[in-house]
């Protein structure tokens, strides 16, 4: 029986846009019992689809043709009234980010209970009995406190069950999680996809699945449908998808994902020691009046090294203090004990004046490419800046900087022009370029490839990979991503609540993990027992 | 946005051409044309002694001076005071902002002292600071200027400290950038747009005070053709000639409606988030 059926559906984009239709001609099935993955890169139109089904469209994209059924009515000439009555009763929608989907000056329960007065006319005490229910179904400890809590008191895994249960309660036909887990961290990101496998068998709901993620896409999704620049590509079985991909485009998508075995290749132990950390913490403390101080260690007891022409992987999940230690390191945030010794001078309590001249051999490379760089500035004033606080000439700067455009693979003529010219993997291409101006010795890269699409990121991480070998860099890589670590990693550190809790060289590690969170964390990447495509 | 910034247009070509404009000298009276009303003709006494025969467009007071050479003469002496205050609270309130918001340990201090400031009522501080020196233009700019300078100070903090959190910063920091260069460099240029904002606000709320000032007698003499002046002069004979208040009461209103417009004009255009919603 089929729950959602899409023809033809086009979604009209504003002008001046880089393509006339978010969304061209996309049509697809969703049965009753059964998983289909959405998958596709930043502005596929994955989620413009969504919001179609769901009527929440903005005004600024017209649906300009095709239908979209759901049980047979026709949602995009039903009237607004009766699309109310459907959403949360027929179907329904979980979204990514659990805190900002959860009104944070209510409760829990009076969230839920929101959605079961404006739906039904069930007394008080049924619809707190229902909501129990529920509470208890999604697995959340001690239901009647989660119904008093407030979303700031629960973690991010419990506020995505809240809006799991919440999406549940008046039992819809039609699931659809829009990235539900990307916002969480891998062990946490497993339970809740487990959920959702159990809840859409038991209940024998459609759920459609918006996912950049091969790895989660492996683990739950019947069929699959890949979505590129608004157009649908491809649309099989998994299997099908995942390891014999018929269109080009999914199997580039397929091959840019790394996969969870290390690259095995040989290391030089001899090498000189770059960066040395002992003891390295940092422990942030907060002075309460009348009150004892509170601690909180953020990284305690990180003793480290790194050799010339390597990479250190520092692997963990959010709040495990790897960010932590890789801003300690570049001294973005003062060490409160231990040493870094950066080719044996000890950088660790050094005072700014005297760290200054240091600065040119640490550099670093963030996460967000859309922060990283000063919008009022050209990427050319961006590259050359170090350079200059270092005595460089503006015109030996300027030259440089062209070279390392090449390097990074962009025009050495676009030095003139501003970053939001440039799309997420160009802007990270500058920063890399911009840390490489100051010839460093030592490369700090922060989720670097974190934000990017999995095409991009692959690309990015072969210039980091090239760049590494043909300068002798030191890398230091600090992910939460298993896969890409495996990549590039020759040394891998896991760091749990701001300790190493294992490190060894990376083929020990990802072959050979000693310690419980380790192995945890390798049993929670998705798609870990799915052999891809590779051709 | 357009309205604002054509009416303002206006009103400082008004003011640059004063002279042209069919005016004469705005302090010259002649007593017998008092209290004339609009569009009646009338002589004036030239400082040489000269009487000449002058159309009153707007009236002219109770000491037979005309009304609209010296709501045109006012327009300048407004404009000045509103452009004028803007920048100097702008220019203390920057440095001071940056300094609170980039030298951790004198924040709390500087802060307080702002927070206090911003206790006094603005007219009580400004009454205050013009009865201590002489009512002159540089007093009355300087009194109207600081009961704004918390104001901007809070903003640049609270953008500074919002801005150097931003991994381009970070970066900056990383490749070894002075701080100096970096609070100029980096952080300033990004504050420019909610300043600009807010310069304009400033500049409307100046040109209001300033009037209030000069109505409540304590601005600038009263030999000096305000719009405030024009108004106190004429607020004992409002009854029987309205004029005397009405006119430089329009330009007034009309001036920092066109302020304000083109401040949320400014706003909206220099807001990203706005200017990307299509």
């Amino acid at each position: 029986m089929t729950t959602l059926q899409i023809q033809g559906l086009s979604v009209a984009l504003p002008s001046g846009g880089d393509r006339a239709h978010a969304v061209c001609d996309v049509s697809l099935e969703v049965n009753h019992g059964e998983i289909v993955c959405l998958v596709g890169e930043s502005g596929s139109g994955k989620s413009v689809i969504a919001q179609a089904v769901m009527g929440l469209l903005p005004n600024t994209l017209p649906v300009t043709g095709g239908r979209i059924l759901l049980e047979g009515e026709d949602l995009l000439s039903a009237s607004a009234a009766r699309r109310r009555q459907l959403r949360g009763a027929r179907m329904t929608m979980i979204f990514q980010e659990p805190m900002t989907a959860l009104n944070p000056v209510m409760t829990c329960g009076a969230q839920l209970d929101e959605v079961l007065t404006a739906h039904t006319t069930l007394p008080a005490a049924e619809r707190r009995a229902k909501a129990l229910n529920l509470l208890r179904e999604v697995a959340l400890p001690d239901p009647p406190r989660m119904l008093d809590s407030y979303p700031h008191q629960l973690s991010g895994g419990q506020r995505q069950r809240i809006m799991i249960a919440m999406a549940l309660l008046l039992e819809p036909a039609l699931l659809i999680a829009d990235e539900p887990t990307t916002a969480l961290d891998v062990t946490t990101q497993a339970q809740i996809l487990a959920l959702i496998v159990e809840i859409q068998k038991k209940r024998g709901m459609a759920v459609l699945f918006i996912t950049h993620d091969f790895g989660v896409v492996a683990e739950l999704a019947h069929r699959v449908a890949v979505l590129r620049e608004g157009r649908l590509v491809e649309l099989a079985a998994r299997d099908e998808v995942l390891t014999r991909p018929r269109h080009e485009y999914t199997q580039m998508l397929i091959r840019s994902v790394p996969t969870l075995k290390p690259h095995g290749r040989p290391a030089d132990a001899s090498a000189e020691v770059v960066l040395e950390t002992r003891n390295l913490s940092k422990t942030y403390v907060d002075r309460r009046w009348l009150r004892p101080a509170r601690e909180v260690h953020a990284a305690a007891d990180v003793s480290l090294t790194l050799r010339k022409g390597q990479t250190l992987g520092i692997v963990g999940e959010s709040g495990s203090g790897k960010s932590t230690v890789a801003r300690c390191i570049v001294r973005l945030i003062e060490p409160s004990g231990g040493e870094i010794r950066l080719r044996g001078t000890d950088i660790a309590a050094m005072r700014p004046r005297a760290l200054r001249p240091l600065r040119q051999r640490v550099q670093i490379v963030f996460q967000d490419p859309y922060r990283s760089l000063n919008p009022r500035r050209t990427i050319g004033e961006a590259i050359i800046e170090g350079p200059i606080n270092f005595g460089v000439s503006r015109h030996d700067a300027l030259q440089r900087a062209r070279r390392l455009l090449e390097l990074v693979r962009l025009d050495p003529g676009s030095l003139g022009r501003y970053p939001h010219q440039f799309s997420g993997g160009q802007r990270q291409r500058i920063c890399i370029a911009r840390a490489l101006a100051l010839e460093p010795d030592l490369l700090v890269a922060d989720e670097a490839v974190s934000a990017l699409d999995v095409s991009v990121q692959a690309q990015v991480l072969e210039l980091l990979e090239e760049i590494r070998g043909r300068l002798n860099l030191a890398m230091l890589f600090i992910t939460h991503d298993l896969r890409v670590a495996a990549q590039v990693c020759d040394q891998v550190a896991v760091m749990q609540a701001g300790r190493i809790v294992e490190y060894g060289a990376a083929e020990q590690v990802f072959l050979e993990p000693r310690h419980e969170y380790t192995r945890a964390l390798f049993a929670a990447a998705p798609g870990r027992n799915f052999a891809f495509a590779t051709a | 946005m357009r309205i604002g910034g054509a009416t303002l247009a206006v009103l400082i070509a008004l003011a640059v051409a004063a002279p042209w404009l069919g005016t004469v000298d705005p302090s010259l009276f002649d007593a017998a044309s008092r209290d004339l009303t609009p569009g009646k003709a009338g002589e004036i006494t030239t400082l040489e002694g000269e009487t000449l025969r002058h159309t009153f467009v707007m009236g002219s007071d109770s000491f037979g001076r005309d009304i609209y050479s010296r709501v045109l003469y006012g327009t300048r002496v407004s404009l000045a005071v509103g452009l004028a205050s803007a920048l100097v609270a702008l220019a203390f309130g920057v440095v001071l902002g940056l300094v609170a918001g980039y030298v951790r340990w004198l924040d709390g201090p500087l802060m307080r002292v702002m927070d206090g400031i911003m206790a006094i009522p603005a007219i009580l501080i400004a009454i205050a600071v013009v009865a201590l020196w002489r009512g002159s233009l540089s007093t009355v700019i300087v009194a109207i200027a600081i009961p704004e300078i918390p104001r901007v100070t809070r903003l640049v903090r609270s953008l500074v400290l919002s801005i150097r959190e931003e991994p381009y910063v970070e970066a900056a920091v990383a490749l070894g950038t002075p701080t100096w260069k970096i609070m100029f460099g980096h952080i300033l240029p990004n504050t420019v747009a909610p300043l600009l904002v807010q310069g304009t606000y400033i500049c409307a709320f100046s040109i209001l005070v300033e009037a209030i000032l000069s109505f409540l007698g304590v601005g600038l003499p009263p030999d000096i053709p305000t719009w405030g002046n024009i108004m106190a002069e004429g607020r004992v004979q409002f009854v029987a000639y309205p004029h005397n208040v009405f006119f430089p009461g329009i330009f007034l209103a009309l001036t920092v409606l066109a302020v304000n417009i083109l401040g949320d004009g400014l706003r909206d255009t220099l807001d990203p988030k706005m200017a990307k919603r299509v």
